[in-house]
């Protein structure tokens, strides 16, 4: 019964899934609106030099697969490589540009169609297509790359198989120019999965002769030599120095971008970023602390753009196992988790912390859900008498001792949050104690769960509540999440939203009731939702969002 | 008698103005380590989400940091703690280094052998990142801070001992005090440390401003206490990230506090040196 | 004899510092294995699962026991191979060998500046003691070893750079705009000076300003006080006076006689500030963003990431050994007889 209702959604027909609405009229017009787009694009295509830096770290190679590729690694990888598919794009309430994941365009795939039976896609590759050393993309190199990344292990593999992608099997190169993918099972994140940063087309025929036995998918090589057909190709790697990209002028997936080189420099101190930014010595400072989001768009100079980071979080994670580390736990104790929740201050948070530079994730008042919208604001507020009230109530009336750990990682909002936690809870007889984590070992604190209060910024990719809360609040008890919370319930309801769709009447009733539940729970007490923003030049313009949280360099334009 | 006495002590400190100047610098320090929590104007942990990030006035001489809390008083009570630091430190790697250089010294042969040895290997380390690895082995507490610093310090001080005993160790005073039945233990302890210790206080007190300037310099690559604990160096760090914005004061107040220690502390070494061998004058 | 007696004494330093770096080689590794935190975790990604955790960790060799992985580590050692850095991606004999002309060209720099003003500054000191000059002197070099390096890179950034823009910008050794030059040297200013690239050596060299400074300020206090010192020895000794009794004028007594045989020790101490600068511009590295060994090693500390921080601890260590080597045989040339007791 269940089977069938999957396969059918997965075919496209349900109504108000825009995901597959969007499948479908990309795949029956190819490419023809890029096309179109081409001589406009022509047109624009300049000499121009753009430098900029970022925080978050600086790239650490040039493959992405490689255990231990950082983040900031993603933007390089997302310009030196096409992915058979990309995002649509559009325009968010306040006039910017953001990816929209509701709609599926072609990238190095010019068409696509779904099997009959909803079991298979089957791409076609851009005939004209060519990797940055000549060599025509074919499907055989689409089909090792697929093979890599779902057989290499680690983060990509892993992301793969969040989209059902997991086995070499599943990937076949038809034709020259025609790949398919077989499906395991119906899944609604299968077809998205191919257009996040993962599942890069590689030069297969580049990197095979640097296949060795013991580094059978060439990570060495790859890392630090170029085997994209992407937008951009690399014209030099300095590690933890500068990265230098130059436009691939032969690139067919996508209007040629107009920006000729794109320099990435390191500058890890985040006062020499901003200095750098204000003397118009770099274009773009991307990735900005609060207090400099303030500022800089304060001075009116440049031009700035700042974007809730869709599915992510800023909390405070409460360990709600009964026993932590032998000891008995007082964070077991839900009244205690609520008081917690009453006695935070958010608005000191918002104001000091945050520099106001973030959504509230607070203070409604109403326990129930009105939406499936995610993130939404918790009915929290600051209210100490409540707070005390319910630690009366609580197993602990007297308080205890405890401490909240964070990430230096993140120092510079979860230090002063902290501190003003730190200050409103002993007002309601908890007495905690500060303990700063290192950034390497925060991800130890996360796996270990063996912290009592951790400040937690987890994000999902993929924006799906279902998604965040299987990540956060599911019994699989998966690295984020940072109470270690179980409960047979939460674990139902999550389960059901991943099995359904948006749309369906079962969906949003699984979803607003997990959203009900963790609210009287409070495993963790979310505070806001963070923004990404950037400030650059005002004579750069085309900036858009990603959920990947890099640039995207194709996109950007310099006057 | 006392007028001679007065004169004298005249002489002396018209001879070492800047050592006497220092001297009473520290006595400064000392009395702002002891009363600090007592005189400072305002409570330093309080936050005040009202006045933050102010710059200096009158209410607040040293301005406000990020959460609204007073810079002076913060500065003030961080005396304690820094002071303690680096008197913690230095008296630890003091008396292992004393005890270790002593032995290596008296007794020769293997135990200076292998005592020298060890010392070698450590001075072999670049010193910061030892101090920086023991610290994140085992985990930011004032507790490891002292410990690193203390390490990282006691080649210095077990070389400066052995030397000194090696000279004397033979001199006929420590012979007349073999000859009378003293054991070894007691001539080092008796005889020939007290002989060493006037050369170890200059080193002492130079110390004591290295150390200082170590913990100050682990804060910055993010090893010093835990917040919201004032300390100088974490201050500076902390506040280092504001000056391109504007809030010099944050950085500036405490690093400047952090430097006259460290500078009085050079000084008043330097002076003693003066004073206990002139020959030594640099 | 003098030659016999210099190869001897590298024969006995380089025996006699084998114990030494073994010792250096066995802490560090226990050091590394000590830090907190999982590197599996950390560098098996955000997302991972316990499995995903495991794989990496026996990626990484991990799961071995501790002696297993030492004696990997040192047979590897043996082989020339330091391993990978998972945080830059590259060899760790790499990353040295790129970074290491970096730091070696601060250092040298920044003892440059120090020497250019210790020197003078000893000197007039000492033809002057117990002078407001002298007392000057000594304020001025107790001051610059009394400042947190990193305080003084920041302050410097912010005020040279930031509000009167005379300094270039904190970003490495090269302007944005410029490549470096043919790697021959790996010192910058050398290779742009071989390569006739005019141009390249002063974007190399102003870049090299700021953080030189910083550095020097803190190699000031021991090489002043050691050149006045000596300086002041000299000036008193009997053949000095000898000299200007016999009518020399002050300038050829004071430069020609006095200042250099007061160089030995300025040497020795040189010797000493050095190795001591190597270790001390791990802070000036963060702050200015150069791509030296230093801000390499705290980089890799931070992310527990064994292989770069054993690396950098062992070139340090090896570093260490060859320049008390270069001090005990500079010891020789100048003065032969140093060569019998050493």
């Amino acid at each position: 019964m269940r089977r069938r209702r999957l396969i059918k959604t997965s075919l496209g027909l349900t109504v108000g899934l825009t995901l597959a609405n969007g499948l479908k009229a990309c795949s029956s017009k190819p490419s023809s609106s890029d096309s179109a787009a081409a001589p406009d694009a022509a047109g624009k295509v300049s000499d121009a030099k753009l430098t900029m830096v970022q925080g978050g770290g600086f790239p650490n190679g040039l493959d992405l697969h490689r255990v231990g590729t950082n983040r900031p690694a993603y933007g390089i990888s997302w310009a030196m490589y096409d992915r058979l598919m990309t995002f649509g794009t559009k325009e968010l309430p306040d006039g910017s540009l953001s990816y929209d994941y509701t709609v599926l365009k072609p990238e190095l795939a010019e068409s696509w169609e779904m099997a009959e039976d909803g079991m298979s896609v089957t791409f076609n590759l851009r005939q004209d297509a060519t990797f940055h050393d000549g060599a025509p993309v074919t499907a055989n190199d689409v089909k090792w790359s697929y093979d890599r990344a779902v057989s290499i292990g680690g983060f990509p593999t892993f992301q793969m198989k969040a989209g059902a992608l997991e086995n070499p099997d599943q990937f076949e190169a038809v034709h020259d120019h025609t790949f398919r993918v077989k499906f395991l099972r119906p899944d609604k994140l299968t077809m998205i999965d191919m257009a996040v940063p993962i599942p890069v087309i590689i030069n297969a025929e580049l990197v095979k002769p640097h296949l060795t036995t013991e580094d059978p998918w060439g990570a060495e090589w790859l890392n630090n030599n170029d085997a994209g057909g992407g937008a951009y190709t690399l014209s030099e790697f300095k590690p933890n120095e500068r990265i230098t990209l130059t436009r691939f002028d032969d690139w067919k997936s996508g209007p040629l971008p107009q920006i000729k080189d794109v320099i990435v420099l390191n500058v890890p101190e985040a006062g020499n970023r901003r200095a750098l930014l204000e003397k118009g010595d770099i274009d773009i400072n991307y990735d900005l602390s609060e207090k400099d989001q303030k500022e800089l768009a304060a001075m009116d100079k440049f031009a700035m753009v700042s974007t809730p980071i869709e599915n992510c979080l800023y909390s405070v994670d409460m360990h709600s196992n009964p026993e932590l580390k032998g000891k008995e736990n007082p964070f077991a104790d839900v009244k205690v988790r609520q008081a917690v929740a009453y006695a935070i201050p958010y608005d000191a948070i918002m104001d000091t912390a945050l520099y106001g530079q973030a959504v509230p994730m607070y203070g409604t008042g109403s326990f129930e859900p009105d939406s499936v919208t995610w993130p939404q604001p918790t009915p929290y507020k600051t209210d100490l008498d409540m707070a005390k009230k319910l630690m009366a109530e609580s197993g602990y009336p007297s308080g205890f001792e405890t401490t909240i750990a964070f990430d230096m990682g993140t120092k510079e909002w979860a230090e002063p949050a902290v501190t003003l936690i730190q200050e409103s809870l002993a007002e309601i007889g908890i007495t905690a104690s500060i303990e700063k984590v290192p950034n390497a070992n925060f991800r130890s604190v996360l796996v270990e769960k063996s912290r009592p209060m951790i400040i937690n910024n987890f994000g999902g990719w993929l924006n799906y509540p279902d998604y965040f809360f299987f990540y956060a609040y599911h019994g699989q008890d998966a690295t984020f999440n940072g109470s270690s919370y179980k409960n047979p319930e939460m674990d139902k309801l999550i389960e059901g939203a991943l099995a359904s769709e948006p749309g369906e009447p079962e969906y949003e009733k699984d979803v607003e009731k997990f959203i009900g539940l963790a609210w009287q729970e409070m495993p963790r007490v979310p505070l806001v939702q963070p923004k990404l923003s950037v400030a650059m030049q005002p004579s750069v313009s085309g900036y858009q969002y990603w959920f990947h949280r890099q640039l995207d360099f194709r996109q950007l334009e310099k006057a | 008698m006392t007028t001679t006495t007065f004169q004298h002590t005249r002489y002396v400190i018209s001879e070492n103005w800047i050592t006497f100047g220092a001297f009473a610098l520290f006595l400064v320090f000392v009395l702002f380590a002891i009363f600090g929590e007592a005189v400072a104007p305002y409570d330093p942990l309080a936050s005040n989400s009202a006045i933050a990030l102010q710059p200096p006035s009158l209410y607040h001489w040293f301005g406000t940091d990020q959460l609204g809390r007073d810079v002076l008083s913060r500065v003030m009570v961080a005396t304690r703690l820094d002071l303690g630091i680096a008197v913690m430190a230095v008296a630890l790697s003091f008396l292992v280094g004393s005890l270790l250089g002593t032995c290596a010294g008296y007794f020769g042969g293997w135990a200076d052998r292998i005592i020298s040895r060890c010392i070698d290997t450590l001075m072999a380390f670049p010193l910061f990142v030892l101090a920086m690895g023991l610290v994140a082995a085992l985990g930011n507490t004032v507790e490891n801070i002292i410990l690193a610093t203390a390490v990282i310090n006691l080649p210095l001080y077990t070389r400066v001992v052995r030397s000194e005993v090696l000279v004397r160790r033979d001199a006929g005073f420590v012979e007349a005090a073999r000859l009378t039945g003293n054991g070894d233990w007691r001539i080092m302890a008796k005889h020939l440390f007290p002989n060493v210790l006037p050369v170890m206080m200059v080193h002492v007190s130079l110390n004591m401003g290295w150390a200082i300037l170590n913990a100050a310099g682990l804060s910055f690559i993010g090893l010093g206490v835990q917040p919201p604990t004032p300390e100088w160096g974490i201050m500076v760090a902390e506040g280092a990230t504001y000056i391109v914005s504007g809030e010099w004061w944050m950085a500036l107040f405490p690093g400047a506090v952090l430097m006259l220690a460290v500078f009085c502390f050079n000084l008043l070494g330097d002076g003693l040196r003066d004073l206990i061998d002139p020959r030594m004058r640099t | 004899m003098a030659k016999h007696s210099i190869s001897k004494i590298i024969g006995q330093r380089i025996l006699g510092a084998i114990p030494s770096v073994i010792g250096v080689v066995i802490v560090t590794f226990l050091l590394t294995r000590a830090l907190p935190g999982d590197p599996a975790a950390f560098f098996a990604g955000p997302a991972a699962t316990a499995e995903a955790i495991d794989e990496v960790r026996r990626n990484l060799g991990l799961d071995k026991t501790l002696l297993e992985q030492f004696f990997l580590y040192i047979g590897d050692l043996f082989r020339g191979d330091l391993g990978v850095s998972l945080t830059t991606g590259q060899t760790v004999g790499y990353d040295l060998l790129t970074r290491l002309p970096a730091s070696l060209e601060l250092t040298l720099a920044g003892l440059v500046f120090a020497i250019a003003l210790a020197l003078p500054l000893g000197i007039l000191a000492a033809t002057r003691p117990n002078s407001w000059i002298d007392h000057g002197v000594r304020l001025l070099a107790t001051a610059g070893v009394s400042l947190p390096t990193f305080f003084t890179g920041l302050f410097l950034i912010y005020v040279l750079y930031y509000q009167l823009g005379i300094a270039p910008a904190p970003l490495g050794r090269l302007d944005i705009l410029f490549s470096p030059p043919t790697h021959i040297t790996g010192f910058y200013l050398i290779d742009s000076l071989l390569t006739g690239d005019l141009e390249l050596f002063w974007v190399a060299a102003s870049q090299l300003v700021l953080p030189a400074i910083t550095l020097g300020l803190f190699a000031l206090a021991p090489l002043a006080r050691v050149t006045r010192a000596s300086m002041l020895g000299m000036l008193s000794s009997d053949f000095i006076r000898t000299a200007r009794a016999s009518g020399l004028p002050p300038r050829q007594v004071l430069f020609g006689y006095a200042f250099r045989n007061a160089m030995l020790p300025v040497i020795t101490t040189l010797g000493v500030v050095f190795s001591f600068l190597l270790g001390a511009n791990i802070l000036v590295e963060k702050v200015f963003a150069w791509p030296g060994i230093g801000s390499y090693a705290v980089e890799a500390l931070v992310a527990s990431d064994y292989a770069p921080i054993q690396g950098f601890i062992l070139t340090m260590a090896l570093l260490y050994v060859v320049l008390n080597l270069l001090i005990d045989l500079l010891y020789v040339v100048i003065d032969p007889r140093a060569g019998v007791d050493a």
